[in-house]
């Protein structure tokens, strides 16, 4: 059984007397340790789609199954709780708090899920090790460039042990070079095990991953895999 | 779920990323509560004065006095249908004796006179007493002794001094034993009496007691003629028997005087209802004291409420993020919740502070008693802990009821 697993789902928004289709019946399945891009422009659904996937909101109608939980079936609490065991969300603009130190945003989910402070600690200590911020732990993110701050946010999307990263436009907000080091850092968190989805409109970004998703008006109109020499170009 | 801990540190962390804000949004609570509690305890002070100052006369206790009370609290003099202050006698004192429920009865006549002492002179109220005055007012001899019956009967030249007297005539010696003048006579001083401080405006030690007979025949003057009495106090067995004991002497003095009710020529004081009514005067007086300055606490919620809503705007997108992150409503709404709380029970704590501070500054200037009980005290942090829930309640529902989408969003 795929990780994903989505079946014609829709989602509806009213707009005053009209009736907007975000997603209009979207079926597709998505593996354990896939690395993979939803493409499209604005207004293609991709956010509505990534929404749904990190349980912040449900479908109108349609099938969705994330590591055997049924997302539509769940309450508010349920869809918390799944978000902070599951999921490990990648914001374009980090989303950081500026008052707390790297490490203390690093451990933020893990305060929600009930780790207790001194296992806190030491998995976040080990998580920004390992996304190379070692030396950085007690600073804050105004102290640190925007990569940095990223792989915090990184860092801290890893910290719930989640068995998906969804990162929306992780590299929107960072210089070319800055985004193609973060790029990597996923490259290299998928092949230790993880399983990706990241979220863009940047066909680069999508290029750089092992499979692209395209959107346009709510359908899925492309489902491909990226060969190797494509891959590479952008990881240079 | 959050641990309770991190929840404490994580508002603590809140309320210190903007001193001034918390301090400020504090400060409405802390001056709420520093009133209510000042004025809570200035009240209940001058309520124990009045208490204690009435509790001093003497305990179930009926003083009849000369004319009728008016509704309006004079005394009608003898113009009036009945006689006047010339009404009581002895005899009618005699006749209260005779009464069921009595403990004692003491007439007494009050007199003014010059009292000089080693080139000292003093002008206390003289009152000829019965020894059972004594007993009827509660009241012990400090030194020496109190004059006995057959003192009083002989009319003696004997008197027992109010502490001060005794202080002002002979500030360096005792004065028992020495011997002072009034109004041309030698009197030998037997005995002090005990201090029993202000009541009102009256220093109640501001006395001589001297027996009844001798201030009639030798102080009084005309008005001590005949049989007369200016006061007859009656002291009942207990507490119980007091308002029934009370009848009794009117009727009895009405039956004597020959007098209808409605046309009294004499008045009976009850100081039990007295103090009571006066109690409740000051205890109402002391409530609505306290209910004005609870309208200050009022405002000091609507002040943490204000500025929670604000914070809960600026934060939205932490709300958001914390959403994402798997904080549930239940989450948010402690977290924003125990931030209003924080606020209003450490301004419930120093304002508890000021407020007995200031308690203590106004009673110290009108020398009342400081009453400050912990149930009060207590009361006062309680209270600001639920000004907090009520006033923190709303914007921390508004925080968890936020869309995390809509949230993360916003800029």
């Amino acid at each position: 059984m795929a990780l994903i697993e989505a079946n014609n789902l829709t989602k509806l928004y009213r707009m005053g007397d009209e009736t907007v289709h975000a997603l209009a019946g979207v079926s597709f399945a998505i593996p354990q340790r896939d690395y993979c891009a939803i493409v499209g422009p604005s207004g293609s659904g991709k956010s509505t789609l990534m929404n749904i996937l990190g349980g912040l909101d449900t479908p109108s109608s349609g099938g969705i199954t994330i590591a055997g939980n049924d997302i539509g079936e769940m309450s508010d609490d349920d869809l918390a709780v799944f978000r902070n065991q599951t999921i490990g969300f990648v914001f374009q603009s980090f989303n950081l708090l500026p008052r707390l130190t790297a490490l203390e945003n690093v451990e933020l989910p893990m305060i929600y899920g009930g780790v207790l402070p001194k296992e806190r600690h030491e998995r976040a200590a080990a998580l920004l090790q390992r996304v190379g911020l070692g030396e950085r732990m007690g600073h804050r993110p105004t102290q640190l460039s925007g990569g940095q701050q990223q792989r915090v946010a990184i860092a801290r999307a890893l910290a719930g042990q989640p068995a998906l990263i969804l990162a929306d436009e992780p590299t929107g907000a960072l210089d070319t070079n800055t985004g193609i080091e973060i790029l990597g850092l996923f490259s290299q968190l998928n092949k230790e095990g993880a399983t990706i989805v990241i979220v863009t409109h940047d066909h680069d970004v999508a290029r750089a991953t092992k499979r692209t998703i395209e959107m346009r008006d709510g359908h899925i109109v492309s489902d491909e895999l990226n060969d190797r020499s494509a891959r590479h170009d952008a990881n240079v | 779920m959050m641990r309770t801990s991190d929840l404490i540190s994580s508002a603590g962390r809140a309320l210190r990323a903007n001193p001034m804000r918390s301090a400020l949004t504090a400060l409405g609570v802390i001056i709420g509560v520093a009133s209510v509690v000042a004025m809570v305890a200035l009240g209940s002070g001058a309520q124990a004065q009045v208490e204690r100052s009435i509790a001093s006369l003497g305990s179930n206790l009926l003083i009849v006095v000369p004319g009728a009370m008016r509704g309006g609290g004079g005394v009608r003099g003898q113009a009036g249908a009945g006689g006047g202050f010339d009404s009581l006698t002895l005899d009618d004192a005699a006749a209260i004796a005779q009464l069921e429920n009595v403990a004692v009865v003491a007439p007494s006549q009050r007199a003014r006179a010059q009292v000089i002492a080693n080139g000292a002179n003093w002008n206390p109220e003289v009152n000829g007493v019965t020894p059972d005055f004594l007993i009827a007012r509660d009241w012990n001899i400090a030194q020496g002794r109190m004059f006995d019956e057959t003192e009083e009967r002989q009319a003696r030249r004997v008197i027992v001094l109010g502490n001060t007297v005794a202080i002002n005539l002979f500030p360096n010696m005792d004065p028992v034993g020495q011997t002072v003048r009034m109004n041309g006579g030698t009197y030998e001083v037997i005995g002090v009496l005990e201090s029993k401080g202000q009541s009102g405006f009256q220093d109640q030690d501001d006395i001589v007691l001297a027996p009844l007979s001798t201030v009639k025949r030798r102080i009084a003057g005309r008005r001590g003629r005949g049989d007369t009495v200016s006061q007859i106090s009656v002291k009942a067995q207990s507490e119980d028997v007091l308002s029934r004991l009370q009848e009794d002497v009117e009727n009895t003095l009405r039956q004597r005087h020959r007098t209808r009710e409605g046309e009294d020529d004499f008045t009976v004081q009850n100081l039990s209802s007295i103090s009571e009514t006066m109690a409740q005067t000051t205890g109402v007086f002391t409530a609505l004291l306290g209910g004005i300055s609870a309208v200050s606490l009022l405002v000091g919620g609507i002040g943490i409420m204000n500025i929670m809503l604000v914070s809960v705007t600026e934060r939205t997108r932490e709300i958001g993020l914390r959403k994402a992150l798997g904080a549930r409503q239940s989450d948010i709404l402690h977290q924003f919740g125990l931030e209003a709380v924080t606020l209003s029970v450490a301004g419930g704590i120093i304002g508890l502070v000021i407020g007995v501070a200031g308690a203590w500054g106004m009673t110290t200037l009108f020398n009342l008693p400081l009453v400050v009980s912990p149930l009060n005290a207590g009361l006062a942090i309680a209270f600001s802990g639920l000004v907090g829930v009520v006033f923190g309640a709303y914007p921390a529902w508004r925080a968890a009821k936020l869309d995390p989408i809509e949230a993360l969003r916003r800029e």
